[in-house]
């Protein structure tokens, strides 16, 4: 089993949660979250005085997954929030040691 | 002889004078500073609101408008003595001219909270308001309004100009230079507040110029429609000079050009017309905006929330501009508000220093990194997890 962390632009939420369930990922975990990579923080100007914001507005999702799922999930998140520009975003992927489904009980791959 | 028309008009006006304040330039100036200082500012609008009632019904109304002399007008209405429901000022009650001024003297000093926000001891606002609005507000107030010595001289200041705009924003200025800058600079924490704020100004105001008429009648409606005009006109100017210049139309730019456009109609709005007041907005939103870059950039005060630029130098316009359009004396204009300008700038210095002997000027640096809502009243804004 794998988790799935991917970073990506706010609007392109609706996006990448559609390319998901449509190759049957039952379900996700959504943050709203801030930070920086390579497209740094920027500025903003209030009467002409400008402030440097160093850190973005991105949105975190997160996705427990059977490990034969993997590569399409990738290629889903990585099409679906794609826009070629600079602050698309990341994708991470980790093991996934255990999942408990708290109602039933049920765990392991039955349980994501 | 007291006129039910006037006297209905003057008592709506007063209302609208109060709401400038309360909550008009609260939310405008709360909007502005950090989430950690929003309440601090509320609390200072707030707290002025009543404490400069009270000293205006002690002394403030007799320094202004108690007598005829040069300079002040005694103490002989303190606590409005003699005056009662019967006593006429023109063709009001003179208890209801007293409220109608009691909203000036509060929405000046609370004007100047733009220049100290995020880093102002508590105690000091209090002191130095209660000084200020008694020892400078007052006396200008009598020199021009009250039948003083700048009366004599036929200066124009309809609606405070000289004696609302102009000392305000050097009080400011004063007051920024002699506290140095916010150890931290943050943007606007909410612009929706801002833009609130700007907008029971923009109403308010109405009462403001129209109410300075002291009637119900066609100069009332003239300087409410003019000072209409001049808002809409540096809300556009602003607005557009910020595109050309900076690349984007911002709503804390445009309802700034909205107070600038006020600030600079209050002086002329009883003499200029719908077009001339057109010229001045439309200049004023350009001036305005321009006065804020150079006094934060180039002479590096951190007059906070650019209450002499706006107010300050928009006032000052405004009241050079009756000259300029033949509607008053160039000259007298001009001695007005050099001699405003130096008495507030000295009494301003003055006042300050001796406060700060009595109630620390600026808070501690930890209560300044802490945000002055907890620091200093114990409460917080926004909580977001409760």
């Amino acid at each position: 089993m794998k988790l799935v962390t991917a970073i990506i632009k706010p609007f392109k939420l609706d996006d990448v949660r559609e390319a998901l369930s449509e190759m049957g990922v039952q379900g996700m975990t959504v943050t709203e979250v801030k930070g920086f990579g390579r497209q740094k923080g920027h500025t903003e100007l209030y009467r002409g005085a400008e402030y440097v914001v160093d850190f973005l507005p991105k949105v975190k999702i997160e996705v427990a997954i059977d490990g034969t799922q993997l590569e399409g999930v990738v290629d889903a998140i990585t099409k679906a929030a794609n826009t070629g520009k600079v602050g698309d975003g990341k994708i991470f992927v980790s093991p996934l040691e255990e999942v408990v489904r708290i109602r039933t009980g049920e765990s392991g791959p039955d349980a994501v | 002889m007291i006129n039910a028309g006037d006297t209905a008009w003057m008592i709506v006006a007063t209302a609208l004078v109060l709401l400038m304040t309360l909550p008009g330039l609260a939310l405008f100036y709360g909007g502005l500073v950090r989430s950690r200082n929003v309440l601090s500012v509320f609390m200072q609008c707030m707290s002025l609101a009543a404490l400069m009632s009270v000293l205006w019904l002690l002394a403030g109304y007799s320094i202004a408008f108690g007598g005829d002399g040069p300079y002040w007008g005694g103490l002989g209405k303190a606590l409005l003595a003699g005056v009662d429901a019967t006593s006429v000022s023109g063709t009001i009650p003179e208890v209801l001219f007293f409220a109608f001024q009691m909203t000036f003297a509060i929405i000046t000093p609370a004007l100047i909270v733009g220049a100290y926000v995020e880093r102002i001891g508590y105690g000091f606002v209090l002191l130095f308001s209660s000084l200020w609005m008694l020892l400078c507000y007052a006396p200008v107030a009598h020199w021009i309004w009250g039948g003083g010595w700048l009366a004599e001289l036929d200066v124009k200041d309809f609606a405070g100009g000289i004696v609302v705009h102009e000392t305000a924003g050097l009080a400011a200025l004063v007051l920024a230079l002699m506290l140095g800058p916010r150890r931290e600079q943050k943007p606007p924490h909410n612009p929706g507040y801002v833009m609130l704020g700007a907008g029971l100004l923009w109403v308010g105001w109405f009462g403001f110029n129209g109410g300075s008429q002291l009637a119900a009648d066609g100069g009332a409606a003239m300087a409410l429609t003019v000072t209409h005009i001049s808002a809409a006109a540096a809300s556009l100017t602003w607005a557009a000079w910020e595109r050309i210049k900076l690349g984007k139309a911002s709503l804390v730019g445009l309802v700034t050009g909205t107070i600038a456009g006020l600030a600079s109609i209050t002086p002329a709005s009883g003499y200029v017309s719908p077009g001339e007041a057109l010229l001045i907005g439309a200049i004023a939103g350009v001036l305005c905006q321009w006065a804020v870059r150079a006094i934060k950039e180039q002479l590096k005060i951190d007059d906070t929330l650019d209450v002499f630029a706006v107010h300050g130098v928009g006032g000052i316009f405004g009241t050079i501009m009756i000259g300029v359009l033949g509607h008053g004396s160039l000259s007298a204009q001009a001695t007005a508000l050099l001699a405003v300008g130096v008495f507030t700038i000295v009494v301003t210095w003055v006042l300050a220093k001796l406060c700060a002997l009595l109630t620390p000027l600026r808070v501690s640096t930890e209560d300044e990194v802490e945000g002055l809502d907890y620091a200093a009243h114990g409460e917080r804004a926004y909580d977001l997890n409760s």
